[in-house]
């Protein structure tokens, strides 16, 4: 129901096109559409406010780049600057340089609390290589310490309880049972409690009081509105809170909170929740965190699924045919059968850009798996030369796939609009220069953030990323069946700022504007761009070596 | 005391002798003009009412600029008036004596405090005199079922589970009606496990669990619920458009108003869907559970203070 953020800036900013410079008149729709979209992300009113007036002041200021499409610098403004403001995400948990590391879980009820100590123990055994212990200290809600005990079964994680004390009396009993028992990290889940229920803030400060927690983490719903602010405050004043986590992420929540919970804790976001399973915990990632609260897909998380899933050669290989031209059915299906592999159709297209949004449309896993089928009824040859696709030829498809013709014909159409687009591309000078050297760094620049993704000298998350997108349009025309354009918006629209005006694939093409053009692949942003991520990245060292 | 008393007294406690969030604004004798009306937007935006904290203060620049606002007692008013016309509904007590047994499916996103609202409903209706069966049809969730069933003894309510790991749901909602019907109980409540409205298989699960208690009892469930958590912002309106067009829901609760949040989403959910807002749920204990009162909302809406990041 809400507009992208991308989709809205293509309308603010449909009369800046063209033009150079920003300046103070023509940004201010820009930023009343950036307002919007963090106050539908559920940021706090007053930090939209303030976050608008930074990026006028950053679009505006110093760091301009000259002679750059005025809608691009200042995406380009948006997005860097709320990445900063997530930052850093690369803080870990803090280890004790002597006996059990201690980690305190408070936050609201129903947070994830539980079920968040339980996948911590699960990460830091598997990832750490630690042997913990996951303590019971919430009597107050019924059956709180069983489902703790449930979870440490099915982790073999051992769960330490002791009826009929206080809470804080159970944690220290706890600790001093991980000391004896050799664990050397002690996970407290306490009790749910509101902010304003003075006994039971009391009562947590006195745990922490206790048991001197190394890490106190707050852990937080992604859905929470307006009042994270508060609650975040009053749990920080209570407790020296060095972390946050935020759960529930595998949702459409956009999860504005996080921006409050940083700025009242001015602790670092330490990990994610995704998912109900106890494997279902994410580090947190700035970029990814800025893309999905500004309502422009889940990229990065996109791009890494893609890459633990996908063969890196078959996907490049797809994506240069499909640059060149020489595309093929086959090629579409091994494409499509790569995303598939990525996971559930529904989880893939929310962390597409763009896609995200189209909550409702339903990508029922039932329609690839005709989708799949109308491909798997054609002969191999006919795969390869599309052409040879007469009437009676896909009839029998038809028939094979137990589907209507219409549904063969509308396929074919697809194929044959994506490949015309990307001849159009072609044509727009993309060909001559992937012929060049300067080949896989265009294929890196067209990834759909742009600036967003690192191109890793043209391997990597930016040639993925760039594939994601093309897929992304390319999918979503397939199934939407919206939009007569070629689908390609996400992968090429990513990169070119006229094709969402020519109608080229619907829901991909949100993504267009962080893209950086490969017409001008080299362009002073994209350069000013790996400046800024190296700048970045050699920060982010430095502050490690700290 | 009701949830207004309760707020009232809070900011009383904590604030001193400091009125309300509105008469705040006005403090100082500050005349109406756009920086006031902006702060009550901002008042309005931090209850979680998003767009219609926009459309209530653009309707009040109108009524500024027409002259029809003089000072606060004006504008609370006009405020009331405008918020009180979005929350409008039918109020009254769930008809329990229709239906025998009265079954009432109760779904939510992971959280937002099904479970515990289940016990304070069981209560409430026990109260008045009917007898009550929880069905357990959450089998996903570590000690779901043995969290009801705790709550369940503390009511004295009668309790259908499953113990086996991952059992079917929509087998222990049988179950539960099937016991329902045969003990002759006025009410049977499901207890669903939490699930994000966004997974699709989960909701065709809960939709499954209807058809079977349609096949057992046919017409029930009589009522489905969505239970939200109070905390949450815009997002609930996403609870609430995919739960309803899922299983068709015909009432809402609203979980955990007791801290400092408002539950303002109410009014976009309102806009979008029409649903009525049955209780509020207002604490941990059973008797914490509300009967919804459009006013005694709104007006502790504007009651709220103005929080800023950086005090
Ligand atoms: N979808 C999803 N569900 C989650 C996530 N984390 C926790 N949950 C679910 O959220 C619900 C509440 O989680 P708990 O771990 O019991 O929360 P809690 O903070 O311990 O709750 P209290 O102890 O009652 O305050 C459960 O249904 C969990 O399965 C997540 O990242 N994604
Ligand atoms: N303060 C407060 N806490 C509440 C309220 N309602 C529920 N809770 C608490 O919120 C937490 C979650 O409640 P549950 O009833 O377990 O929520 P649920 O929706 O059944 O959770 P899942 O089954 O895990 O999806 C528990 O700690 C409850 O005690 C309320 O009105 N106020
Ligand atoms: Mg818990
Ligand atoms: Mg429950």
């Amino acid at each position: 129901m809400f507009e992208s953020l991308t989709q809205r800036l293509t309308q603010s900013f449909a009369g800046l096109r063209g033009r150079r410079e920003l300046t103070a008149e023509n940004i201010d729709e820009g930023l009343s559409a950036v307002r919007t979209a963090l106050l539908e992300a559920d940021v706090h009113f007053e930090l939209a406010t303030e976050f608008t007036e930074r990026v006028s002041a950053r679009a505006l200021g110093a760091e301009r780049v000259k002679g750059v499409d005025a809608s691009d610098q200042f995406v380009h403004a948006v997005h860097e600057e709320l990445v900063e403001l997530m930052g850093p995400e690369d803080a870990t948990l803090e280890f004790a340089k002597r006996g059990p590391t201690v980690i305190l879980m408070a936050g609201l009820q129903g947070a994830g609390k539980t079920t968040t100590c339980a996948k911590l123990a699960l990460h830091l055994r598997d990832k750490h290589a630690k042997r913990p212990l996951l303590v019971a200290a919430d009597i107050k809600r019924p059956a709180a310490v069983e489902q703790l005990r449930v979870l440490g079964e099915r982790l073999k994680i051992p769960v330490f309880h002791k009826e009929g004390v206080a809470p804080p009396d159970v944690c220290a009993a706890g600790l001093a049972a991980a000391e004896a028992g050799g664990q050397d990290v002690v996970i407290l889940d306490t009790a749910g409690r509101m902010h304003v229920d003075d006994e039971l803030m009391a009562e947590v400060a006195q745990i922490a009081d206790r048991t001197r927690p190394h890490n106190q983490l707050l852990v937080v719903d992604a859905m929470t509105g307006q009042d994270a602010l508060q609650s975040a405050r009053a749990f920080h004043e209570r407790l020296t809170l060095t972390g946050v986590v935020l759960t529930k992420m595998d949702g459409d929540a956009r999860g504005g909170a996080a921006i409050s919970l940083k700025r009242v804790t001015g602790c670092p976001l330490l990990f994610l929740g995704v998912g109900e399973g106890l494997e279902d915990l994410d580090p947190f990632q700035a970029e990814r965190m800025a893309g999905r609260i500004l309502g422009m897909g889940d990229v990065v998380g996109l791009v890494e699924t893609a890459q633990e899933n996908i063969d890196e050669h078959e996907a490049q290989a797809g994506f240069e045919k499909m640059v060149m031209g020489s595309f093929t059915l086959e090629d579409m299906l091994g494409m499509i059968r790569m995303v598939r592999k990525m996971g559930p159709m529904k989880k893939v297209m929310g962390m597409m850009p763009g896609m995200g949004s189209l909550g409702d449309m339903d990508v029922d896993e039932g329609e690839m798996n005709r989708l799949e089928a109308l491909f798997t009824s054609m002969t191999p040859g006919e795969r390869i030369q599309p052409e040879i696709l007469d009437v009676s030829r896909r009839r029998r498809i038809a028939r094979g796939s137990g589907q209507e013709v219409g549904k063969v014909n509308e396929l074919i159409k697809r194929f044959k609009d994506l490949k015309k687009g990307m001849k159009q591309l072609n044509k727009m000078g993309l060909g001559s220069m992937l012929g060049k050297a300067g080949k896989r760094e265009a294929l890196a620049g067209m990834s759909p953030t742009g600036g967003m993704v690192d191109p890793k000298a043209g391997k990597g998350p930016g040639m993925l990323g760039g594939l994601g997108g093309a897929l992304s349009g390319g999918l979503g025309g397939l199934l939407g069946g919206g939009g007569d354009g070629a689908g390609l918006g996400g992968g090429l629209g990513g990169g070119l700022p006229d094709m969402g005006a020519s109608g080229m694939g619907a829901p991909g093409g949100m993504a267009r504007p962080m893209g950086s053009s490969p017409t001008r692949g080299q362009s002073d942003l994209a350069k000013q761009r790996k400046k800024d991520k190296a700048k970045r990245k050699q920060k982010r060292k430095n502050r490690k070596k700290r | 005391m009701s949830l207004f008393q309760r707020l009232a007294q809070r900011l009383a406690s904590t604030r001193g002798a400091l009125a309300d969030g509105l008469s705040s604004l006005f403090r100082g004798g500050r005349p109406i003009d756009d920086e006031l009306l902006g702060e009550l937007e901002r008042l309005l935006y931090t209850a979680d009412l998003g767009p219609t904290a926009t459309a209530v203060t653009a309707e009040l620049k109108r009524l500024h600029g027409r002259g029809e606002l003089h000072g606060e007692e004006d504008v609370r008013q006009a405020l009331h008036t405008m918020l009180m016309e979005r929350m409008e509904q039918d109020s009254g007590e769930v008809d329990l004596d229709t239906h025998s047994p009265t079954v009432i499916l109760v779904v939510g996103v992971n959280g937002s405090g099904k479970t515990t609202t289940i016990a304070k409903l069981a209560h409430r209706f026990q109260e008045a005199g009917k007898s009550v069966l929880l069905g357990a049809a959450d089998t996903y969730r570590a000690a779901a079922a043995d969290q009801l069933e705790i709550w369940a003894e503390r009511n004295g309510a009668q309790l259908v589970r499953q113990h086996t790991d991952r059992a079917d749901p929509a087998a222990v909602a049988f179950d539960a009606v099937t016991a329902g019907v045969a003990r002759e109980v006025d009410v049977v409540l499901i207890d669903t496990a939490g699930r994000l409205h966004t997974q699709k298989n989960l909701m065709d699960e809960l939709d499954k669990v209807r058809r079977v208690i349609d096949k057992c009892l046919p017409g029930a469930p009589h009522h489905t619920w969505l239970v939200l958590d109070g905390t949450n912002g815009q997002n609930a309106i996403q609870q609430a458009r995919h739960f309803t067009e899922s299983v068709d829901v015909s009432g809402l609760i609203v979980a955990k108003l007791d801290g400092t949040a408002r539950g303002g989403a109410l009014f976009g959910i309102k806009e979008a869907l029409g649903l009525p807002v049955l209780y509020v749920g207002t604490g941990e204990q059973l008797e914490l559970l509300e009967v919804f009162e459009p006013e005694a909302f709104v007006n502790a809406i504007v009651s709220a203070g103005l929080e800023t990041p950086s005090d």
